[in-house]
């Protein structure tokens, strides 16, 4: 299959709602991850590494550190003449707030697709941390004849976590016949990761379709309602993924990375994940910092402890302060003699010296965007 | 006819750096790595954006490869224009024949139609071989309000090393009135920073005599500078104040790199508003693991840490394993440095592989000979298998 025949489709804004006020002014794409990541970079970074070369960025709200962290697409080498990135804003007569449905935001750019060269389509969401190869699924759509091909991983998962996710049943030839959604169910299933490869045409003819019955669900409405008419396969997925559906998955997937062993399996030096270079300096270890079991982006300055815990481009720890199990985001500064555990910092926060912030590691706090504390 | 720009770059980048041996065998002196993620030509190409010169002519010849590589089409530096941006100038064949470059002043004057396509008022030289934050406009505004014919930029350096450099004499003003290359007992402390700032008709002029005759060596110090001084034209003094080192020996590059995580030099990597560029290795953050010790040290992405580290710059890509310990060294991108080995005061090449219980180098104190110590190097790309010693001073170039 030749790649440059598949479009790509990220959805930015999809499960918004599952970051309470870390998506208040961001999208769920601009989520900052692992680092020096935004989750976007995933989606994005695997469709250039399997040679997709036209991608839309779907986005409906909050877009802006969205737009500023893609730029021209030129970081994921999508700066191209032919095809390379768009980012497809809504337009402004749509109403406000978040598109009714994935239908609703494929119709808001209809035209887009229609206008690319491409025979299928990869949709995607930006809710899952994983490395793919699709490849292998682009050609498993094509050899099983499918209408539709879901992303799928079979795992354990508890109620809380299939209630955020769609549950499919799974006939042995890989064809979905059943198809739950919010139905908290725990145990042995098979949930969909939220990526899908259809055909172009078919994309097309679906999308209008429901538009002119006023559906615009395509969990509820095509996947779910047309299980029986459609041939909806199922791709199971069995690399190393994380999938954020809450804060607490967020917090864990971060502190997940910190083992050698998963990181390698996301981080493949012949497919990179790419993301926007902030042009930082090396992190500088002081004179009294220990540090463990940590991962230190760039730019970092550290005089104090760090332990199990995640610390993103530009973080300053200062002498005597105590950070564990926790995930300081971008430029957060902390001061002296401080004691810092189970914490999330957003951007630009800014910790006094002498602060004592702890909370329990099943329910991290969260301290927004340029806070002071 | 192309737009004109006030001020042309030009940065020698053809220096072999044979004083730097195993580390400069495959690659030319300004792509050696820096400060765990720069490599050296990331200063003067970063100084000139900041300065606001968008046009910048790089000279390579010596093992040009990597360094082309490196810079492409100036992206990470913000040089890729659509006039001007960074443009690779090797030695091409012309007309009249084809020369390599035989010195930097004929480097230059092999370029002069490079430069005559921006019409500049001024060019600045420049050569890819040291350590500085530098604005560049600051010396050209002191050379447009000298009205000079050449402006060279000076350190003030200690007696003792004086006779390492070409020494200035300049009075009160800073004309300078002579000048002497690398005198045996300097009566002078200005040293030369290599660093020139020509209006550019005055540049042409002298660059054109040098290349008629048949008895100069080529060179900016010891023909052009003296032409300049014999025939009085305006020749000035830019006192630079601050950071500046040459990299051009094994111990100045391992004591430059060492100066970046001493509190008491004033080399700022961490200025938001001079910015220190360069190409983007794209790796994840670096992990740090469980059983890790790492203080004193400039660590930067893709490494994996779980040894001892104190007073040590890691570049991308490196792994060292639990139990290893390397203190005041150098590890150059993708070394691996294996459970249990001891690098000490040593720089290790690009991608090599140090196996387990080698034990590079030495610290000074443990030597009963003083004057055998140095710092140990380990060339690119090499494997030193199991329990492996280096002595210090040693430089390796070859497997062992």
């Amino acid at each position: 299959m030749n790649m440059g025949n598949v479009l790509g489709l990220i959805f930015a804004n999809m499960h918004d709602m599952t970051l309470g006020y870390m998506t208040k002014s961001r999208t769920m794409g601009s989520v900052l991850v692992g680092g020096r990541y935004r989750l976007i970079d995933f989606p994005l970074s695997n469709m250039v590494n399997c040679e997709i070369s036209e991608v839309g960025v779907i986005t409906k709200a909050n877009y802006q550190s969205l737009l500023d962290h893609l730029g021209s697409g030129r970081e994921w080498d999508l700066s191209r003449k032919k095809g390379g990135l768009h980012i497809l804003p809504p337009f402004g007569h749509v109403e406000a707030g978040l598109y009714r449905g994935r239908i609703e935001a494929l119709y808001g750019v209809l035209s887009y697709i229609k206008s690319t060269m491409a025979e299928y389509v990869f949709l995607s969401d930006c809710d899952v941390i994983t490395n793919m190869d699709m490849k292998p699924i682009i050609n498993y759509h094509i050899d099983s004849e499918a209408d539709i091909t879901v992303v799928t991983t079979t795992g354990v998962f508890n109620e809380e976590q299939t209630l955020n996710s769609t549950v499919v049943g799974v006939d042995d030839t890989g064809r979905i016949h059943d198809v739950l959604i919010h139905s908290p169910i725990s145990g042995q299933c098979t949930i969909s990761l939220n990526m899908f490869v259809i055909k172009k045409s078919a994309l097309i003819d679906l999308i209008q379709n429901s538009i002119a019955r006023g559906l615009y669900s395509f969990e509820t409405d095509i996947l779910q309602s047309k299980v029986k008419e459609l041939r909806i396969m199922s791709y199971d997925y069995n690399e190393f993924y994380r999938k954020i559906d809450s804060i607490e998955s967020f917090f864990n997937a971060n502190l997940d990375l910190i083992d050698i062993e998963n990181s390698r399996q996301l981080f493949l030096p012949n497919r990179p994940i790419y993301t926007k270079v902030r042009d930082n300096a090396p992190s500088k270890y002081g004179l009294d910092s220990s540090v463990t079991n940590s991962i230190i982006a760039d730019g970092c300055v550290i005089e104090g402890e760090v332990e199990n815990s995640v610390l993103f481009r530009g973080v300053k720890v200062g002498k005597g302060t105590k950070i564990k199990n926790s995930i300081l985001m971008q430029d957060t500064k902390v001061g002296n003699e401080c004691e810092i555990s189970n914490i999330i910092t957003d951007k630009d926060v800014v910790i006094s010296n002498d602060r004592l912030l702890t909370s329990s590691a099943s329910y991290p706090m969260y301290i927004g965007k340029g806070a002071s504390v | 006819m192309m737009k004109k720009k006030e001020c042309v770059a030009m940065l020698l980048a053809g220096g072999q750096g044979s004083r730097l041996y195993a580390l400069t065998q495959k690659v030319a002196k300004p792509a050696v790595t820096y400060g765990a993620k720069y490599r050296i030509i990331d200063f003067p190409l970063s100084n000139c954006i900041n300065s606001g010169i968008d046009t910048v002519g790089v000279l390579t010849q010596y093992q040009p490869l990597v360094l082309n590589d490196y810079i492409g089409n100036g992206q990470p530096w913000d040089l890729d224009r659509l006039h001007g941006g960074v443009h690779i100038l090797p030695p091409y064949q012309k007309a009249s024949g084809a020369e390599w470059y035989s010195g930097t002043a004929n480097a230059i004057y092999q370029n002069l139609s490079f430069i005559e396509r921006y019409d500049p008022e001024y060019v600045i030289i420049l050569s890819g071989d040291h350590i500085y934050k530098m604005d560049y406009a600051k010396m050209i505004a002191f050379h447009r309000e000298k009205d000079a014919a050449c402006t060279i930029a000076v350190v003030d350096v200690e007696p003792a090393e004086a006779s390492r450099f070409g020494i200035m004499f300049a009075r009160d003003d800073d004309e300078i009135y002579d000048f002497v290359e690398k005198p045996k007992e300097p009566k002078s402390t200005l040293a030369s920073m290599g660093i020139y700032v020509f209006s550019f008709d005055k540049l042409k002029k002298y660059l054109t005599e040098n290349e008629n005759d048949k008895e100069a060596t080529k060179d900016f110090g010891n023909n052009i500078i003296p032409a300049l001084l014999a025939n009085n034209e305006r020749t000035f003094a830019y006192r630079f104040e601050g950071y500046w080192k040459d990299v051009g020996t094994i111990d100045s590059l391992w004591e430059t790199n060492m100066d970046l995580i001493n509190p008491n030099i004033p080399l700022d990597l961490y200025d938001p508003a001079w910015k220190i560029y360069s190409r983007n290795p794209v790796m994840p953050p670096h992990i740090i693991g469980k059983e890790a010790k790492i203080q004193n040290s400039m660590v930067t992405e893709g490494c994996y840490i779980n040894g001892t580290v104190d007073f040590s710059m890691i570049s991308n890509g490196v792994t060292i394993e639990e139990g290893a310990k390397v203190t005041d060294s150098i590890l150059m991108p993708g070394a691996v440095i294996k459970k249990d080995a001891i690098v000490e005061y040593a720089i290790v090449g690009e991608h090599s592989i140090i196996e387990s219980k080698c034990h590079i180098g030495a610290r000074p104190e443990d030597m009963e000979n003083r004057d055998e110590w140095g710092v140990a190097v380990v060339g690119h790309g090499l494997t030193l298998s199991e329990g492996t010693v280096v002595a210090p001073k040693q430089i390796v170039s070859e497997n062992m």
